[in-house]
Formats: structure tokens, C-alpha cells, sequence
């Protein structure tokens, strides 16, 4: 008899059927898919929009370096082994000017228990934290700044009682122009406003600091002329080899004490500690998705459980166990994308809306979208494999039955 | 009739539950290609079981079981389901449509385990939807439609694939008397066209329409009433 046996033709379906048969079921309850896709969306515009806004800020950084220039070196002196703040021989500006490969060096000197007030009327203590500081005359072509308003100290200028402020301080003093009736009470004396800078990126200390000419600067508190910070714009090819040698150069007794940066690296670490906070929204987002996921594994089971009739009707219709496994395995996955899908619409609508806002370019990495989708794809499967394997290990009989 | 190809052999087959109900006792059947029969019997007699052994759904615990030639204990699980696919289309009380879909979709389903793509199901469900006078309902869903008008949507999809054997669980027990009479007449056109029907039922007066009749009670099969010559 078993050699005369019909043979059976198996039971088949494409990958395009199971597809649109898992859509069919989706279909049919719009608004649990909405409710259990929304999770999954949540999370993945969180974590989209956060790496896409770090991503547009940190490309907004990179040109803003770009163009201030990574050739930058700040030479400083060290807290010496006492603690004592040290200072920098006088000599070392032009020690540093003479090194090859440098192509602009110019100083500035913090003027200690100098402080400037709005008038003479203020309490001492209210200092504002705004420092003084004698400067040079070509300071702002080194450190790549410009006035806003009026004009930079010049040979004129630095000896007169006359006062540039950074921009910080500009605002801290209430001082929005220039001009012979703006001024400001700095040591003991009024000192006429002449210029207010833009903010200075690299050199964040000037934003907080009042400039006054060298010598005018002779006559204030127990100034000395020594300098406390020298900026030292270097050929961009010969950065690393002029760092090398500043310290020594800056003071050959004791190079130790001196403390060489470039802002442009201080920069790139200040984003690099909000990268901190990236990750915590980051994680947050992890967690959403996760949950997420737990909820389309609930969706899941409690469709498995109410559609048992379904389930027992399609095994009627030859359906075999792989192939219901493979219909709610298909449905975790497309409720699991389609959220992610919205996430991902959802994070770089946020990340251009906050981008515009701030005057960045949007930039989402591919990859970012990319992974989002990879991640809530392989989380379906997750989420839908119990469930699948439960429909699938159903009884037909017991099915049909709605038990 | 007697000549015909065996379809369905049931050789002393039982059925005992899990928890120890026997539903059936050494029931021995022989449907013959062509025939139309009914399986009567009150609720509770295990005419439901048998109805599940016959469409492979379940297996039997004793006795063997041939449907089309194949004896079902030499077939896999993923084998049943071939047969299933193939071999045999369910008409059931409660239709079990899909009430998301449009009747044509929902008749073309019939179809979705056989590999055929589906601008064919479509042309064959449409064909098979004017052979039960449902065209023009072909776009509704399922909701729309009066209880005879759903399960003649069911037995279109049941017969979409040409199945040699039709097993109808109740298929007019939802339906007042007209409807019922409208379904049962669809399933003797069936029967006139050469294929192979099995009713389900306990109405008597379903039962007296159709011309063989065998009756379960307590899961043994008490008569087997052929009406050989036309009254």
C-alpha cells in the first residue's frame, strides 16, 4: 500500500502572503496597534533626537573650531609646590616670539585685587567676578576676536584711563555702548569705556575680563608687569613641535611651573562632558523601547489568546505551525518597526526643530535612523517569539473551539 | 454510487479525552466519492468529534483513518496541514470570517496555503463568489451581511480550492429556515457537481433532506440509512 500513496502536495504560502496576512490581522485593530506602537516610537525619538542633536551641536562645534583655528596654545603659569599662584618670567613673551614656527604671541597680565564696578557707589564685594587685565595691543588678532562696539586698545589708548570690555562682562556691568559718557569705576578711578568684544571662544576668559593698556595698568593696585597668560597662534602644520618647547621657552629655570593648553582641545572636552548627559537621555531612551517592547509582547499574547478561532480556522485552511508562528512572529515585527518607524520620523523632526532653533545645521547620522530600525526590528522578534510559538503549539480543535 | 472512489474510511476508530471521556467507540464509516451525507445525532453524541477525526484536525486514539488514500497515522503534522490545504474545505457553524477583510479577500484566503499567488486567488474567489450569487457583495466586510449571506461566503471559500471532500459543521445551525434553506441548497449543487459532502447536524428535517444518513448517539453509530432508490 505505501508504495501506491498519493503524494502531498505541502502546504505554502510566500513571504509576500505572510506579510499582508500579518498586516491583515494589524489592520483589523487599529488602535491597540497605535497604543502599542507608541511606546516603541517614544523611545526611539528620544534616542533619535538626542544623538541627532548632538550630532547637529557637535557639527556646529567642529566648523566653529575650524574656524577659530586648532593653532591656538595658551601658555599659563602653574600653583607652584606651595600652592602659591606663580607667574611667568617677563621675559617670555618675546622668548616664545622668537620660537620657529610661531606666528603671533601676545600677553595678557591679571591685575590681582584690581576690581571694576558700574560706579563708585557699589559695595566692594559686589565684583561681579569680571577680572582686570593689562593687555596687549595685538591681542585680538591672536586670539582671533573683534570689537562689537567702538575699537580695540592702541598706541593711544594704553596709557589713558580708557577700558575695553569682553563681552561677558560688557552685560555684567550694564554697559551696552561706547563713548566718553560710558564709565566704569576700575581701581579707584573712573575708566572710559572704548570698546566691547565678541564673545572670544577660545579665550573664555577675556568674556569675563576689563583690558586696560599696560602702562595704564602700571599705576593700579601692587601690578607688577608680570605676565599670567601668553596667547601663542603657531604655524597650523607645527602645533605639537611649538608645544613641545613653550614651557621650556616661557621659563628655562623652572618649566614645570608653567602649564601649556590649546582651548580648542578644552573645546572639544567641554562637549565631550555633555556626551555625559547625552548618554543618560540615551539610556532613558533604551529603557523606553524596552518597555515598549514588553508591551508588544502583552499586545502579542492577548491577540494570540483572542484569536484562537482565527488561529484554529487558518489550520483548517492548511495552514502548518511554522506558518502561524511565522504570521504573529510577522505581526510583533511590523508592530515593532512601524513604531520605530514613527521614532525615527518623530527624533529627526525634534532634532531640525531644535537644530533651526539654535541656528544649527540638522545632521542625523544614517546610521542613527539605520540602527533604530535594525534595533525595534530584532526587539519584535523578541517581544513576538513567546506569543508565536503559543499560537503555533495550539490545538486545532481546542482553537476552533475558542478554548 | 457504490462504484465510487473511497474518500473517507473510518475502521473501528475511537476517541478517548484527555481525563478519560470516550467519545467515540469503533465507529467504521465509508464515504465513496460523489456522495452526500449526513453524520446526525443530538449534542453530545461525539458527531463533533468525528467530524474533527474526518477533517484531520484531531487523531483518533484506536482505529485507523484514510482520507483520499491517505491513512492519516503515516502523516507528519505539517502533512495533515497539506491535506487540509488540499484535500478538504470546512464550513463551520460560526462561518469564522475575518471581519476586517472584504468578502472577496476573505474567500480568497482559502487559497493562501496552497501557493497560489494572489491575482489568482482574486479571479478565483470572484468566480467562486458568482457561483454562490454573492458578486455583488464581493467589496463588503463580513458585517454587512445577513447570516445565510456570511455562510455562503464561507462555503465559497471551503470550495475555492476544488476540494474532493466538504465537511459542514452545522452550517445551518445560526440561520432561520430560509437562509438554511438557501445553504443547504448550495451544498447539493455542490453534491450534483461531484463533490464529496459530509453535514453535521442534529436538525432532523436537514438530516431527512439529504441522502444518506448516519446517526451517532453515546459515540457509537446506531444507523446508516442509504436511500439507494428514489422514493
Amino acid at each position: 500500500m505505501t508504495t501506491d500513496r498519493p503524494r502531498l502536495d505541502p502546504s505554502r504560502t510566500s513571504p509576500g502572503d505572510l506579510v499582508r496576512v500579518a498586516g491583515d490581522g494589524l489592520r483589523a485593530r487599529p488602535m491597540r496597534v497605535v497604543l502599542s506602537a507608541l511606546g516603541i516610537a517614544l523611545g526611539i525619538a528620544a534616542m533619535v533626537s538626542v544623538l541627532g542633536i548632538s550630532s547637529s551641536s557637535r557639527a556646529t562645534l567642529d566648523a566653529q573650531i575650524e574656524a577659530l583655528g586648532t593653532n591656538l596654545l595658551t601658555v599659563g603659569p602653574d600653583d607652584d609646590v606651595f600652592g602659591d599662584e606663580g607667574h611667568l618670567p617677563d621675559s617670555a613673551t618675546p622668548m616664545i616670539g622668537a620660537v620657529d614656527g610661531v606666528e603671533s604671541v601676545s600677553a595678557v597680565a591679571v591685575l590681582p585685587k584690581v576690581k571694576v564696578y558700574r560706579t563708585d557707589q557699589v559695595p566692594e564685594a559686589e565684583s561681579g567676578g569680571i577680572a582686570v587685565m593689562a593687555a596687549d595691543l595685538d591681542l585680538l588678532e591672536t586670539v582671533g576676536t573683534h570689537p562689537v562696539a567702538g575699537s580695540y586698545l592702541n598706541r593711544a589708548t594704553r596709557d589713558l584711563p580708557v577700558v575695553v570690555l569682553g563681552h561677558t562682562a560688557a552685560a555684567r556691568l550694564g554697559v551696552a555702548g561706547v563713548g566718553p559718557d560710558r564709565q566704569v569705576f576700575l581701581g579707584e578711578q573712573w575708566f572710559t569705556v572704548t570698546g566691547i568684544l565678541a564673545p572670544t571662544p577660545l579665550a573664555p576668559e577675556l568674556d569675563t575680563a576689563a583690558l586696560v593698556g599696560w602702562p595704564a595698568a602700571d599705576g593700579l593696585g601692587t601690578f607688577e608687569g608680570h605676565p599670567t597668560t601668553i596667547y601663542t597662534r603657531t604655524d597650523p602644520d607645527r602645533v605639537t613641535e611649538v608645544r613641545s618647547v613653550l614651557a621650556a621657552t616661557a621659563n628655562p629655570a623652572s618649566p614645570d611651573q608653567v602649564s601649556v593648553s590649546r582651548p580648542s582641545d578644552a573645546l572639544a572636552a567641554k562637549q565631550a562632558a555633555d556626551a555625559t548627559l547625552d548618554s543618560l537621555v540615551l539610556g532613558l531612551g533604551v529603557v523606553a523601547v524596552v518597555v515598549g517592547g514588553v508591551g508588544v509582547a502583552n499586545t502579542m499574547v492577548l491577540s494570540v489568546l483572542e484569536r484562537r478561532e482565527e488561529i484554529g480556522l487558518r489550520r483548517s485552511l492548511g495552514a502548518t505551525r511554522a506558518h502561524v508562528r511565522h504570521q504573529f512572529l510577522a505581526e510583533a515585527v511590523i508592530l515593532s518597526v512601524l513604531g520605530g518607524l514613527v521614532g525615527v520620523l518623530g527624533g529627526v523632526l525634534l532634532t531640525a526643530v531644535y537644530a533651526t532653533a539654535h541656528g544649527w545645521p540638522t545632521v542625523v547620522p544614517w546610521w542613527v535612523s539605520a540602527a533604530g530600525l535594525a534595533v525595534t526590528a530584532v526587539l519584535g522578534g523578541a517581544a513576538g517569539l513567546y506569543p508565536a510559538v503559543r499560537a503555533s503549539r495550539m490545538s486545532p480543535t481546542e482553537a476552533l473551539a475558542g478554548r | 454510487m457504490t462504484g465510487g472512489r473511497i474518500v473517507v474510511e473510518l475502521d473501528g476508530v475511537g476517541k478517548l479525552h484527555p481525563g478519560g471521556v470516550r467519545a467515540l467507540h469503533d465507529v467504521s464509516l465509508t464515504v465513496r466519492s460523489g456522495e452526500l451525507l449526513g453524520i446526525v445525532g443530538p449534542s453530545g453524541s461525539g458527531k463533533s468529534t468525528l467530524l474533527n477525526l474526518l477533517g484531520t484536525l484531531d487523531r483518533p486514539t484506536s482505529g485507523r483513518i484514510a482520507i483520499d488514500g491517505h491513512e492519516l497515522d503515516r502523516l507528519d503534522d505539517d502533512e495533515l496541514s497539506a491535506l487540509r490545504a488540499r484535500t478538504i474545505g470546512f464550513v463551520f457553524q460560526q462561518f469564522h470570517l475575518a471581519p476586517g477583510l472584504s468578502v472577496v479577500d476573505n474567500v480568497a484566503d482559502g487559497l493562501v496555503y496552497c501557493g497560489v499567488p494572489r491575482a489568482r486567488r482574486l479571479a478565483a474567489a470572484a468566480a467562486v463568489l458568482e457561483r454562490v450569487g454573492l458578486t455583488h457583495r464581493s467589496t463588503h466586510r463580513p458585517h454587512e451581511l445577513s447570516g445565510g449571506e456570511r455562510q455562503r461566503v464561507a462555503i465559497a471559500r471551503a470550495v475555492i480550492g476544488r476540494p474532493p471532500l466538504v465537511l459542514a459543521d452545522e452550517p445551518t445551525g445560526n440561520l432561520d429556515s430560509r437562509a438554511g434553506a438557501v445553504v443547504l441548497a448550495l451544498l447539493h449543487d455542490l453534491h450534483d457537481d461531484g463533490t464529496t459532502v459530509v453535514v453535521i447536524t442534529h436538525d432532523e428535517d436537514v438530516a431527512r433532506s439529504l441522502p444518506r444518513r448516519v446517526e451517532i448517539r453515546d459515540g457509537r453509530k446506531v444507523v446508516d440509512h442509504s436511500e439507494r432508490t428514489p422514493a
